[in-house]
């Protein structure tokens, strides 16, 4: 069982993909999917150097990705009060390092999207030699607040997510 | 009563054709090419907003499979384009 | 338009708001990008037409089809979740592949003590004098 389906949620998750495309819940559109759930994670395998990632704790992930569309919806509005209103010339955009603790490859993506995704922040680059990350923020007010933000709000849940560490 | 929906169906649809002019603007007169790749992904967005909306006016789900290929043949390109000014000019 | 003439009243008027608001975010987002004077600004101005004029478009257009059909449509999720996904690789892409050619363009010319670019030139400096310290 675990060989035949190494992670079980990437499954689920192809199976309703086939069937959302499909629009149907027929037996056969069922078994071709299951059937396509089950191949595919064993196809893409070895293109992941990584492995599959394991959740420690999925409610957390649901309510971290709660809370980071609320924030996404908040910046959206704040941009574009933004975009309209404020004279260009009077933003201070900036890059702002972020000195991150998080190892996990996953935890880093699952970071780096919800970050992109937020108009306002753009993740440029974690650097190498002190895996610092450099963010470039739209309208920079206060650089300890985005640090204390992203490193409480963001990398601690993310940390006991993908590596388990303790709250 | 059901007067409100066409008249917002084409404001946004008027809206989106702005912004997609406003893309096509930026697009020729974007100073670098990095202007011009972010430009052109904001365009496919674009399209593929006014692909949903045509299906919405016309009442067809026929336009979100056009949507769906749109969205996934705009990801694709991008990709290539910020790859190549990344890594493009090395061979030179 | 045949097709909207039996729809209920509880379902067109939250369409109607959805596609207003859709169509002013997408129209606030690349009006950002056309308005905006420096490339690491304008960036900012498409992820607002992403995430939530595509959001609301796209919820529109699930209210709308599920009310005439009488059933759920959900395959707009599948166009929301794949652009959920490939939006932050885009914009991360892009914004590298910038900065990456600025700094090129950088030890070429003359460096300007102001530019973004010269800002980002030294926290990289800073990364690599901070190893060496510690």
């Amino acid at each position: 069982m675990k060989r035949l389906l190494p992670s079980p949620l990437l499954s689920l998750a192809l199976l309703l993909t086939w069937l959302l495309l499909n629009q149907s819940l027929a037996a056969a559109h069922l078994l071709l999917g299951s059937v396509l759930a089950i191949i595919a994670p064993l196809l893409a395998r070895p293109l992941q150097p990584h492995g599959h990632a394991r959740l420690h704790r999925p409610l957390l992930l649901v309510r971290l990705l709660g809370k980071a569309s609320l924030e996404i919806l908040h910046s959206c509005i704040n941009v574009s009060r933004t975009i309209l209103l404020a004279r260009p010339t009077g933003l201070n955009s900036q890059f702002i390092r972020i000195p991150l603790e998080m190892q996990s490859p996953h935890g880093l993506a699952v970071l780096a999207g919800i970050i992109n995704l937020t108009p306002g922040t753009v993740w440029v680059e974690l650097l190498p030699d002190s895996h610092e990350l450099v963010l470039h923020v739209f309208d920079l007010h206060d650089a300890q607040w985005w640090i204390d933000t992203i490193k409480q709000e963001y990398e601690q849940p993310l940390m006991q997510i993908f590596e388990g560490s303790p709250a | 009563m059901n007067h409100v929906l066409p008249i917002a169906l084409i404001f946004a649809m008027s809206c989106v054709s702005i912004a997609a002019l406003l893309c096509c603007l930026r697009l020729l007169i974007g100073p670098s090419a990095q202007d011009r790749v972010l430009a052109l992904d904001t365009l496919w967005i674009c399209s593929m907003l006014m692909c949903l909306l045509l299906g919405i006016r016309y009442g067809s789900m026929i336009y979100f499979e056009v949507a769906l290929l749109i969205a996934l043949l705009g990801f694709v390109s991008t990709i290539a384009m910020a790859k190549f000014l990344m890594r493009g000019e090395i061979i030179e | 338009m045949i097709h909207w003439d039996h729809l209920p009243l509880w379902a067109s008027l939250p369409t109607a708001a959805l596609l207003v608001l859709g169509g002013g975010f997408t129209l606030t987002g690349c009006l950002g990008l056309l308005r905006l004077p420096h490339f690491y600004q304008r960036i900012h101005g498409p992820a607002i037409t992403i995430t939530l004029g595509t959001g609301c478009i796209l919820i529109a257009s699930m209210l709308l089809f599920s009310t005439l059909e009488t059933r759920p449509v959900l395959h707009e999720l599948l166009i929301t979740l794949f652009l959920l996904m490939t939006t932050p690789m885009v914009s991360m892409l892009i914004m590298r592949a910038a900065v990456h050619r600025d700094l090129r363009q950088q030890h070429r010319l003359a460096a300007e003590k102001e530019s973004p670019i010269a800002v980002y030139r030294d926290i990289q400096h800073q990364s690599r004098g901070d190893r060496k310290t510690s």
